[in-house]
């Protein structure tokens, strides 16, 4: 009887509960197809990845993160904890870590003054981020070599010309 | 009978020209200093390649046109406008060599957008762009917003008549001070006092944010050169979307809306004259329409319900709004969002304020509020000729630093100029509309571009077609002089092919 009433307990609570009544998107989802069916996902449960860019804002306990997925790049509010698994954020010298996310998508999120953003819930690393080595282009070498001649020249020519 | 130009003029048109070039070629040396600071190789490549194409050029127009003459009115004009289709070519050399950009087109529109203050951009993957280029981007709009030519009247023109034609050539018809070269002087130096504050400001909002320092003081300064002159680049691909931060919001607003106001006006508030900023026509007007236009946007946003909390519609509605009105091109929400969560009223109550714009002598775009308080008060005068009797004479006024009497040769000048503004966004809109566009949508971002805003509703991306980026290329161009220096160059050229 008590086992029978625990049961029933566990599923009216996933019944009634706001999460159970989401729709889970468990494949990852790109940012296109988010922002343009943005009501479709409102508050829904969906599964995003996509390359960290930027800074990781701390916000207290909290941090927004940056992510971007090759067509546009959303914000993640996530705990300060998982925040500290990202060790990697991309801009010209590096390549940031690859992220697979899963949370609660907000079209106008209530919380952060109606941005369209990703309440963490869950985090993966996928890929590891690394430096971006950067070797010097030996054309725009030449090239700006050349240039300069060409200036040089026409520097001589004036000096001649004043003559 | 109309006179074919003489090689004299080529000669001082030239000669003027290349003195320019030669400005601008030394302006390409911050972002090198930039590079070397942060360790960039290939983008410290990138500018000395594009400073060396400038200076060769610039000395070879220098060289070969060599004069001692001023330049007359036509010339002036003509040396103005040539001026930025050089600047946008000569700017492009560097973001291009970056690999960011698909062609040398795009490079060019993302050039033509900084100078003239726009901020619709084709940049591929921004968030990888090196700082040394994205610090260009910026920089750009910082010295287009206060005038490629005001830069060169500032600090390499000794003092000639000529600057007076060429400084009214870009669109600034008031002095402030007695002489061009100490007002443009002026205008920098009000500038770099307010880029040093807004840095700051922007800086250590950054850090309590949560950025590292450096990232937070570097996009200070570019945040701050975009909002100041109204441009609206960034240095990260989501806008100002990307800081999540209320209170960037604000100092943001707080800069568009300085860089909305008259110089002059500027030069009397630090003079400690701050009634003007209350009895100033240019100032009511934006006031007035600022408050009209948000009421049509807030009434637009609340019909669609995507912004269910008051404050939400305010943050998302005004913020853009202001952006819009302003002209610089912030956005806070995706430019697909305005297809998706606004509806047409909400957008039409953007494009109005797009369309409308900031302060004469001011770093924006479009008709702007001088022109508009004159037309509202040529209305007011013939209804009050109307409603009295026929033998009373009815006088109109108006305050812009001083009283002026509202005379018809004012009104005229301001109606044309709005009437070219309207068939400019026109224009453009229709040529959306040709390539399969939606009308709202071709207006949106035709108003955008021709008033120098830079707000996206997604027309503006490296797949839209050729023609339809050169007909932006063409309107920010067309916008940000104000038409006479263009209209100019056209008559310039009709003249070459059937003058005698």
């Amino acid at each position: 009887m008590k086992k029978n009433f625990k049961l029933s307990l566990i599923i009216l609570f996933l019944v009634f509960s706001p999460q159970g009544q989401k729709t889970a998107f468990s494949q990852s989802l790109n940012s296109g197809e988010l922002i343009q069916n943005a009501k479709e996902y409102d508050g829904k449960l969906i599964a995003y990845s996509g390359e960290v860019i930027g800074d990781v804002m701390l916000r207290g306990e909290f941090a927004w993160v940056n992510i971007n997925d090759g067509e546009n790049a959303l914000g993640a509010w996530m705990s300060a904890a998982l925040a500290k698994e990202i060790k990697f954020m991309g801009n010209y010298k590096f390549r940031g870590d690859h992220l697979e996310i899963v949370g609660i998508f907000h079209r106008a999120c209530l919380e952060h003054g109606g941005d369209l953003d990703i309440h963490v819930q869950s985090l993966r690393k996928i890929g590891n981020g690394r430096m971006v080595k950067e070797k010097l282009n030996s054309d725009k070498a030449s090239l700006s070599l050349i240039l300069l001649g060409a200036l040089f020249l026409i520097w001589i020519l004036t000096l001649f010309k004043h003559k | 009978m109309i006179l074919k130009p003489r090689l004299e003029d080529l000669k001082i048109i030239g000669f003027y020209l290349g003195k320019i070039i030669l400005g601008l070629a030394l302006t390409m040396t911050i972002p090198i200093l930039i590079a070397l600071c942060f360790g960039e190789i290939n983008p410290a490549l990138d500018f000395f390649i594009s400073i060396e194409i400038s200076v060769l050029f610039g000395l070879l127009l220098v060289k070969i046109c060599q004069t001692d003459k001023d330049l007359n009115w036509m010339q002036g004009m003509i040396v103005v406008s040539l001026s930025w289709v050089v600047a946008m070519i000569l700017g492009a050399i560097p973001l291009y060599l970056s690999g960011h950009w698909k062609s040398f087109l795009d490079a060019g529109f993302d050039a033509m957008s900084g100078f003239a203050t726009t901020g619709l951009t084709l940049v591929q993957d921004l968030d990888h762009l090196s700082y040394t280029h994205n610090l260009w981007r910026h920089l750009i709009m910082f010295l287009g917003g206060q005038g490629i030519v005001v830069i060169a009247l500032s600090f390499f023109v000794r003092g000639f008549s000529g600057a007076f034609k060429m400084y009214v050539g870009e669109a600034r018809d008031e002095k402030i001070m007695p002489n061009v070269i100490n007002t443009s002087r002026f205008i920098w130096m009000v500038s770099i006092v307010y880029l040093i504050l807004g840095t700051l400001a922007l800086g250590i909002t950054g850090i309590l944010n949560g950025m590292r320092p450096l990232n937070a003081f570097f996009h200070g300064a570019c945040i701050f050169m975009a909002a100041f002159d109204t441009g609206g680049f960034s240095p990260q691909s989501q806008n100002i979307l990307y800081y999540h931060s209320f209170a960037y919001e604000i100092i943001t607003v707080i800069i568009m809306v300085l860089g909305a106001l008259n110089f002059k006006l500027h030069y009397h508030l630090w003079m400690g004259n701050r009634k003007e900023l209350i009895k100033n026509i240019e100032t009511r007007t934006l006031f007035v329409t600022i408050i009209a236009t948000f009421f049509i946007v807030a009434v637009g946003l609340a019909q669609t319900g995507v912004y269910p909390k008051a404050v939400m519609l305010f943050r998302k509605g005004f913020y853009q709004l202001i952006s819009g009105h302003t002209g610089t091109g912030f956005q806070t929400i995706y430019a697909q969002q305005f297809g998706t969560d606004w509806n047409q009223l909400a957008l039409v109550g953007l494009i109005l304020a797009m369309a409308l714009g900031g302060a004469v002598c001011s770093t924006t775009g479009a008709i702007k509020m001088l022109r508009i308080g004159i037309i509202f008060k040529a209305f007011k005068e013939d209804l009050k000729r109307i409603i009295m009797p026929e033998r009373a004479i009815v006088i109109e006024k108006f305050h812009h630093i001083r009283e002026v009497f509202l005379e018809d040769k004012l009104v005229r000048g301001a109606l044309i100029i709005t009437l070219a503004y309207i068939i400019l966004y026109g224009l453009g809109a229709l040529v959306g509309m040709f390539y399969g566009y939606p009308f709202i949508g071709a207006l949106f971002e035709s108003t955008s571009a021709a008033a120098n805003v830079g707000l996206s509703c997604g027309i503006t991306n490296i797949a839209m077609p050729a023609v339809l980026k050169v007909t932006y290329i063409l309107q920010m161009w067309a916008g940000r002089l104000e038409f006479m220096s263009v209209f100019t160059i056209l008559g310039f050229l009709f003249a070459s092919i059937k003058g005698k």
